[in-house]
C-alpha cells in the first residue's frame, strides 16, 4: 500500500449509523468539518443493512419513517456540510498524538488525525456469519471466504456454496462455467433470493452443471488452511464426502465489537461509559454517542442518539476552537446558521 | 405460564413466561445469550432456535418473511425458527426450545 499523508479535519466519527450522521448535522452547525468512517458500503447503519423496508415509529414528528427513507432524510440534511465519507473501512487503532490530537489508523492503512473522535459504531462492526463449522477458521482466507474478490481464483476448482440469499445464488450462477464443479448447499428448497436467480440455478441444476442439495456443512477436510473435501449431512441424517478446494458460506453480516475494544475506554459490557453533560469517554477528546454508549438511564433509541449528538458537539467545538466563544443559536431564527444551511437568500 | 430453554452448554433453565412478550424477549430476559441484534423485527436471523420436536407441530407456522430471514441463520434444521416471531401464550405452558450455535 502506498504512504498517504494523514487527513487532518476537526471531528472523525466512526459509524455512518443515524447518530453518527446526525453528529455531522449539529457539528457541522459549529463550522466543525467531520470525516465518518463506516465498514459497510453506504450510509445507514443497521437502519438499511438491518431493516431498511421496515416502519420506525418512535422517530419524533415522523409518525411513520421506514430505515431507508430515515437515512435518505439524514443524508439530505447533513448535505450542506459536505462531510467525507470512508466507506469501506474499518476504525483498527486510536493513539494519542504528542500534541493533544488523535490519530485515528484504519484497516486499509489510511491515517486521520483530529482533536475529537467520536464513536457512533452502534454494536460494532457489520462481519461476516461464519458457519459453526468445527475448525472453519483454520480454512479462512486460503479456501473458506466470505466474499469473492477474484473470479479467477475458483477457476477448475471444486466449489462449494452454502446459503440461499442473492450472494448465494449470484456466486453459484457466475462461478458455475469456470468451476470445475460447483455445489450449492440450502437448509431447504426454497431460497430468498431474487426468483430469476433462482430459475437460472435451477436451469444450470437440470443441465448437470450445478449440484444442488438440501443439507449443511457437517465437517471439512483438508490441511494446513487448504481443503480438499467436505461431509454434507442431509435433513435424513444422511451423511456424503464431496470433493471441495474452496468453501464460500454466505449467511450475512452479524456484528461484532471489533477493534474498539483495545481503545483503552473502559468498557462496561462492551459499551462505553460516558458521562451525560458532554457524551465524553475516560480519554478526553473522545465521545460516544448512539447505542456503543452507557450511562444510568441510556435508552437504546435512534432519538436518544441525536440528543446525544447535540450535546457532545458543544462540548467538541471548545475542544476543537479553545479560543473562541460559542454561541447558541437557533436555526429558525439565526441567519448565519440558515446561511450555512444554504436556505437564506 | 413456563418455558424450558437449552443454553449452547447444554443446561436447561426454566423461565416464568410472560404472556404477550416474545420466547426472544423471554430468553434475553433470562440472561441468556441470544443476540437478536435486530431487537425483535425479523430481520436478523441471530434469535434462532430450536424447538422440541413434540412442540413444532404446535407453533403457529412459519410466516415467508420468518422462512426466508431463516436462510440467513446458521445450522438451520426443520425444527428451526426465530424466536422474535413466537409470541407467549397459554397455550405454549411446558414449550421446549434450545439456542442454536452462532
Amino acid at each position: 500500500m502506498s504512504e498517504q499523508k494523514p487527513i487532518e479535519t476537526d471531528v472523525v466519527i466512526i459509524g455512518a449509523g443515524p447518530a453518527g450522521l446526525f453528529a455531522v448535522f449539529e457539528l457541522g452547525l459549529l463550522d466543525l468539518k467531520t470525516h465518518l468512517i463506516d465498514i459497510l458500503d453506504r450510509p445507514g447503519g443497521q437502519c438499511t443493512e438491518l431493516y431498511p423496508e421496515k416502519p420506525i415509529y418512535d422517530i419524533p414528528a415522523l409518525p411513520i419513517v421506514t430505515g431507508q427513507e430515515l437515512v435518505d432524510h439524514l443524508m439530505a440534511q447533513v448535505k450542506p456540510f459536505s462531510p467525507t465519507f470512508h466507506f469501506g473501512e474499518m476504525a483498527a487503532g486510536l493513539t494519542k498524538l504528542p500534541d493533544g490530537r488523535w490519530k485515528l489508523t484504519t484497516d486499509a492503512g489510511k491515517e486521520l488525525i483530529a482533536p475529537v473522535i467520536v464513536i457512533a459504531a452502534g454494536a460494532g462492526s457489520f462481519v461476516p456469519k461464519r458457519p459453526p463449522i468445527p475448525g472453519i477458521d483454520a480454512y479462512e482466507g486460503k479456501s473458506v471466504h466470505y466474499a469473492v474478490r477474484k473470479m479467477e481464483a475458483f477457476r477448475d476448482k471444486h466449489v462449494l456454496v452454502a446459503g440461499g440469499g442473492d450472494s448465494a445464488l449470484d456466486w453459484t450462477l457466475n462461478l458455475a462455467p469456470i468451476a470445475r464443479s460447483l455445489t450449492l448447499v440450502h437448509h431447504r428448497d426454497g431460497f430468498r433470493a431474487q426468483a430469476h436467480s433462482v430459475n437460472q440455478m435451477r436451469e444450470l441444476v437440470a443441465a448437470g452443471k450445478v449440484n444442488f442439495q438440501v443439507a449443511s456443512v457437517k465437517a471439512l477436510h483438508g490441511a494446513d488452511g487448504q481443503l480438499r473435501a467436505a461431509t454434507l449431512l442431509g435433513h435424513d441424517k444422511s451423511e456424503n464426502q464431496i470433493d471441495v478446494d474452496a468453501f464460500l458460506p454466505f449467511f450475512g453480516l452479524t456484528i461484532k465489537l471489533g477493534p474498539i475494544a483495545e481503545f483503552g475506554l473502559g468498557l462496561n459490557e462492551n459499551m462505553i461509559p460516558v458521562d451525560t453533560a458532554k457524551f465524553e469517554s475516560e480519554q478526553p477528546g473522545i465521545f460516544g454517542i448512539g447505542d456503543i454508549i452507557t450511562y444510568p438511564g441510556k435508552l437504546k433509541l435512534i432519538l436518544s442518539g441525536f440528543h446525544e449528538a447535540a450535546l457532545m458537539a458543544q462540548a467538541a467545538f471548545h475542544i476543537c476552537r479553545p479560543n473562541e466563544k460559542l454561541r447558541f443559536q437557533y436555526t429558525t431564527s439565526s441567519s448565519n446558521l440558515q446561511k450555512k444551511l444554504g436556505v437564506n437568500g | 405460564m413456563k418455558i424450558f430453554a437449552t443454553d449452547r452448554d447444554g443446561k436447561e433453565i426454566e423461565i416464568e413466561g410472560r404472556d404477550g412478550w416474545t420466547i426472544m424477549e423471554m430468553l434475553r430476559e433470562a440472561g441468556l445469550p441470544i443476540t437478536a441484534e435486530c431487537g425483535g423485527a425479523c430481520a436478523c436471523a441471530t434469535c434462532h432456535v430450536y424447538i422440541d420436536p413434540e412442540w413444532v407441530a404446535k407453533l403457529n407456522p412459519a410466516t415467508d418473511m420468518e422462512v426466508d430471514m431463516l436462510d440467513m441463520a446458521l445450522a438451520v434444521q426443520p425444527n428451526s425458527r426465530l424466536s422474535c416471531q413466537l409470541t407467549c401464550s397459554e397455550e405454549l405452558d411446558g414449550l421446549k426450545v434450545t439456542l442454536a450455535p452462532e
